[in-house]
């Protein structure tokens, strides 16, 4: 079947079939490789993209049931003016290691960000408490939503890179 | 927005952002699954439902006539090209795909080659096996027994399930010490099996080019080099003709060191297709069938003086390795270094006995960060310092203050052998003591107990065993343990590092460059770090057992002091005088009493390749390299202290507190090293909390999925405390130790002796990890449970 979906601002159509997982939809048809697919029962969270502004497990969501609706990936964070205050969170907090749970806790760290603009350690923690990292335990990836929360516009020029 | 590259210039250790977040940040990670080539065809293996069963015939027609089936292999095709078993590490053999019986639940058995993934799957359900089922061994406790099922009927004249028996230390001497003690204390003990799992699972990317007849794969593999002479000498492919490419890893934790016959069934498949052939497993397969951890039963045993000194430990180990010997770990010992378990104190004697046992259930053994069983021995160790303190009535950090090796003990020789290479023991656990606010802590449990609030504290305090290693305690199938590096520096003063490790989220691309920085004074930003590809780097063992800092680490420490020493030679005919009369100051050299006449590093690698008529036996260009063999193991060490809070209504453990500090040398990045930390503090938490596979009675694995295989998640960790002390290696050249598994191994106990001390109340002295609700609750009751069985 047809399948037409807005990614990251972009409309994009591909053939597949209907029992396509929204995670191998982006991965192999589109070739977003960027959401990735870490388990088959919904807990590790690594697919985590938006689906009409709502994060969502991915290998949960049929590619189907994306169609015509809008969809936002990790490649879709990063704006114009540059990366977006999660992702530089990240950086500067040393919240990644092998970055692959990283793309999917940035997503839901957005959103939550979106609703609520300064949240408290806890409210992170519960935030994210739908996905697993295996390398930070978790401290740094709280230390980066913070970060964010606190420098909604980034780093400013007075800030190093490496203080 | 300010970027890494527009930071300003960073020379040397300290703190510095990831050069290798940019991509990753970004979505642009370069996974084994991202890989897409022209025409790749999907594999997918059907694995036994059974734990025991004999094949009586395999019907692969109906998946033959699959439209988007290509190839369908099967034991009996491996047979035809002598690929059917292949060696272990362990001087044992492992089906690829089962021929005469399959011998635990999730065994390889078929594999498809489809035109994608979905089709593969189908097709494995139209393979037909009929299997006559027999009785499993699932108890490893009853493996021996007379009756037991016989699993390895594929070895010749094997009548049983045994697999080793092995012994360190002086077996009469601790057993005169035990006899004159005036306390021994004895526990059983279970370390249960556990599952590395990392976020991204295995696979491999395999392409035969038939033109050329090039085999290269890219592969989760800690190990790239290895693998390459592996898959040489076990296929009898030629060396120069195979390229393993690790790309990034999503994790190994251990799980990514072994050969797995996913890898090798992509061979075959491009192979027999002449098309690239993609196999990734999914998260049942990792838990069911790659490499586990521990699944070591133990009977420790502890003597000491009445007044607290600690004179011996002993230990009987059950080892279940199930259903082939494939430990993946390169030491001499069947039980790793399992006999670092004297852990951090000075005794007069230890001794300690394994047996290995098959039984029906995966392979493997040694994964998870586990410093090949150093996280048992120091699990054994620190459990029976705490059921002494326990018998003894004595606070257990005071226990272990009295016995912890002295720093003027070192070098210090154990009674099974090692030479721990340095430490200051008792500074590292004061100041842990100090940051916990100790006193107050069981001030306010004492409170707290009188109220019936159930709180704990726990210690540990660990000794890593890393780096390995020297030869005389190690190799793989005959290849010593030393790894290359080679650092070039460019015309215009950059350089690039090429090392035989691999980074699977430790941050090598950062940390190596600040090695070469800190030697060469070039800075980090100015050097790149090539891994992870066997056709571009120099020969190595690869990276596990925290050895990339302390091996590889050194080695390009040594390979960076060998640029400067040429470019001294350099400097001296620049500025005509004698290289003696240099000095440097890390990334110029100046002439003694002159600071005005210099010239900087990035000068003389211009020189280095420029007209100039360089001084009598001196190369052009400024490139170096080195082979680092290690002398000695490193021994990085810890104290960790876990607070704990248990609810005595349903048992359920909170970690209120933990406080961890570490001693791994210098750190190369603190940033880094911490993140090692925290994420080895997780690990701890899971073990010892939530994570264990444990069997039915029909071998059927009871951790299968994440559903089953619980993970800490950020609700069951605390905030971390972090501190450091910190005591150089004497032997490294730059008195670094290594760090990436130190937390996985020092944590465990320290969590279990919280939960234990906070039930002291109710008569526990011991119970078998993991302490979920229900074996917490059983505690109090006292009737804890096997955790490797299923609930009884």
């Amino acid at each position: 079947m047809r399948i037409e979906m807005n990614v990251n601002g972009r409309p994009m159509a591909a053939e597949a079939e209907g029992r396509t997982l929204l995670v191998h939809f982006l991965r192999d048809t589109l070739g977003l490789t960027g959401t990735h697919w870490g388990c088959d029962t919904t807990n590790c969270g690594v697919c985590v993209v938006w689906l009409d502004g709502k994060p969502v497990k991915s290998c949960t969501v049929l590619a189907a049931m994306a169609d015509g609706h809008e969809v936002r990936t990790v490649e879709g964070l990063e704006g114009e003016s540059g990366l977006d205050p999660v992702q530089e969170g990240f950086m500067r907090m040393h919240g990644l290691q092998c970055g692959f749970c990283t793309p999917g806790m940035m997503m839901t760290a957005r959103w939550l960000l979106d609703q609520n603009p300064d949240p408290s350690e806890t409210e992170i923690r519960e935030a994210i408490s739908g996905q697993i990292c295996r390398c930070t335990g978790y401290e740094n990836i709280v230390r980066a939503v913070r970060w964010a929360a606190e420098h909604p516009q980034g780093a400013d020029e007075s800030e190093g890179v490496n203080a | 927005m300010t970027t890494v590259e527009e930071g300003k210039a960073h020379v040397g250790f300290g703190r510095m952002l990831r050069k290798e977040d940019a991509r990753f940040l970004r979505g642009k990670g370069n996974y084994v699954d991202d890989i897409r080539l022209p025409g790749m065809l999907h594999g997918a293996i059907l694995r036994s439902p059974h734990a025991h069963a004999r094949i009586r015939s395999i019907d692969t027609s109906a998946a033959e006539a699959h439209p988007k089936v290509k190839a369908v292999v099967t034991g009996a095709t491996l047979e035809t090209l002598n690929l059917a078993w292949i060696p272990s590490l362990s001087h044992d053999v492992v089906a690829v795909l089962a021929t005469d019986k399959v011998r635990f639940q999730g065994q390889e058995v078929a594999f498809v080659v489809a035109e994608d993934r979905y089709s593969a799957r189908d097709a494995l359900e139209l393979i037909d096996v009929d299997y006559e089922v027999l009785p499993p061994v699932v108890d490893a406790k009853r493996a021996l027994d007379p009756d037991a099922p016989v699993i390895r009927d594929d070895i010749e004249g094997k009548k049983d399930n045994y697999i080793f028996d092995w012994e360190a230390g002086d077996k009469a001497v601790c057993d005169d010490v035990f006899a004159k003690a005036d306390v021994v204390v004895s526990q059983e003990m279970l370390y249960p099996r556990v599952h590395p799992a990392p976020m991204e699972t295995c696979g491999a990317v395999a392409w035969m080019d038939p033109i050329d007849q090039k085999l290269t794969i890219w592969s989760t593999t800690q190990a790239p080099h290895a693998h390459r002479t592996l898959y040489a000498l076990v296929a009898g492919l030629p060396e120069h003709k195979l390229r393993v490419i690790s790309p990034d890893i999503g994790g190994g934790f251990g799980n990514k060191v072994g050969i797995y016959p996913g890898y090798v069934l992509a061979i075959v498949g491009s192979i027999l297709t002449k098309a690239p052939v993609k196999w990734m497993e999914d998260r049942s397969e990792n838990l069911m069938s790659t490499s586990f951890a521990r699944d070591y039963h133990m009977r420790g045993e502890i003597a000491a003086t009445r007044e607290g000194k600690i004179l011996g430990v002993r230990v009987d180990v059950l080892a279940d390795h199930g259903a082939f010997n494939n430990t993946a770990q390169p030491t001499k010992y069947p039980a790793g270094f399992f006999h670092v378990f004297t852990g951090s104190y000075d005794l007069a004697a230890a001794h300690c006995h394994v047996r290995g046992v098959y039984t029906n259930k995966a392979p493997g053994g040694v994964a998870y960060a586990c410093s090949f069983r150093v996280t048992e021995a120091v699990y054994l160790v620190e459990r029976m310092v705490d059921r002494l303190a326990q018998e003894l009535g004595v606070d257990p950090a005071e226990l272990r203050m009295k016995n912890l090796l002295r720093p003027d003990q070192f070098p210090h020789v154990t009674p099974t052998g090692w030479e721990y290479d340095s430490g200051e023991y008792p500074r590292a656990l004061q100041l842990a003591m100090d940051i916990a606010g100790y006193d107050e802590l069981r001030r306010e449990q004492a409170e707290k107990r009188a109220r019936g609030e159930l709180m704990g504290i726990g210690i540990s305090f660990f000794t890593e065993t890393v780096g390995a290693g020297p030869k005389r305690h190690m190799d793989i199938l005959g290849l010593g343990m030393a790894d290359g590096c080679e650092v070039r520096v460019h015309p215009t003063g950059k350089a690039v590092v090429r090392l035989s490790v691999q980074t699977q989220g430790q941050g090598h691309e950062t940390t190596f460059a600040q090695i070469v920085s800190e030697v060469t004074g070039i800075p980090a930003e100015d050097v790149e770090v090539v891994h992870g590809d066997t056709d571009n780097t120099p020969f190595g063992l690869g990276t596990y057992g925290s050895r990339s800092t302390p091996v590889s680490g050194a080695a390009a420490a040594v390979a960076s002091r060998r640029i400067v020493d040429k470019a001294r030679i350099i400097a001296a005919a620049m500025l005509e005088c004698a290289p003696e009369d240099l000095e440097w100051d890390r990334g110029s050299f100046h002439v003694k009493g002159d600071p005005g006449t210099s010239k900087t590093i990035q000068e003389v690698a211009l020189a280095a390749h420029g007209p100039m008529d360089l001084p009598d036996g001196v190369e052009g260009h400024l490139d170096a390299t080195c082979v680092y063999d290690p002398p000695n193991l490193t021994y990085p060490f810890g104290a960790y202290i876990c607070v704990v809070d248990v609810d005595p209504g349903t048992g359920k453990v909170a970690v209120r507190r933990f406080i961890a500090v570490d001693d791994c040398g210098p750190r190369i990045n603190p940033m880094i090293v911490e993140g090692q930390v925290h994420g080895g503090l997780a690990d701890g938490v899971g073990m010892a909390l939530m994570e264990a596979i444990a069997f039915d009675e029909d071998g059927n694995n009871l951790g299968a999925s994440f559903m089953d295989y619980l993970i800490p998640t950020s609700l069951e960790c605390p905030s971390w405390e972090t501190g450091e002390t910190v005591t150089p290696s004497p032997h490294h050249p730059l008195g670094l130790k290594g760090v990436g598994e130190s937390a996985t191994v020092g944590s465990p106990p320290a969590v279990v002796n919280a939960v234990i001390d906070a039930l002291a109340p109710f008569g526990v002295k011991h119970a078998d990890m993991p302490l979920t609700p229900a074996q917490v609750w059983r505690a109090m009751h006292g009737n804890p449970m096997r955790t490797d069985l299923a609930i009884q």
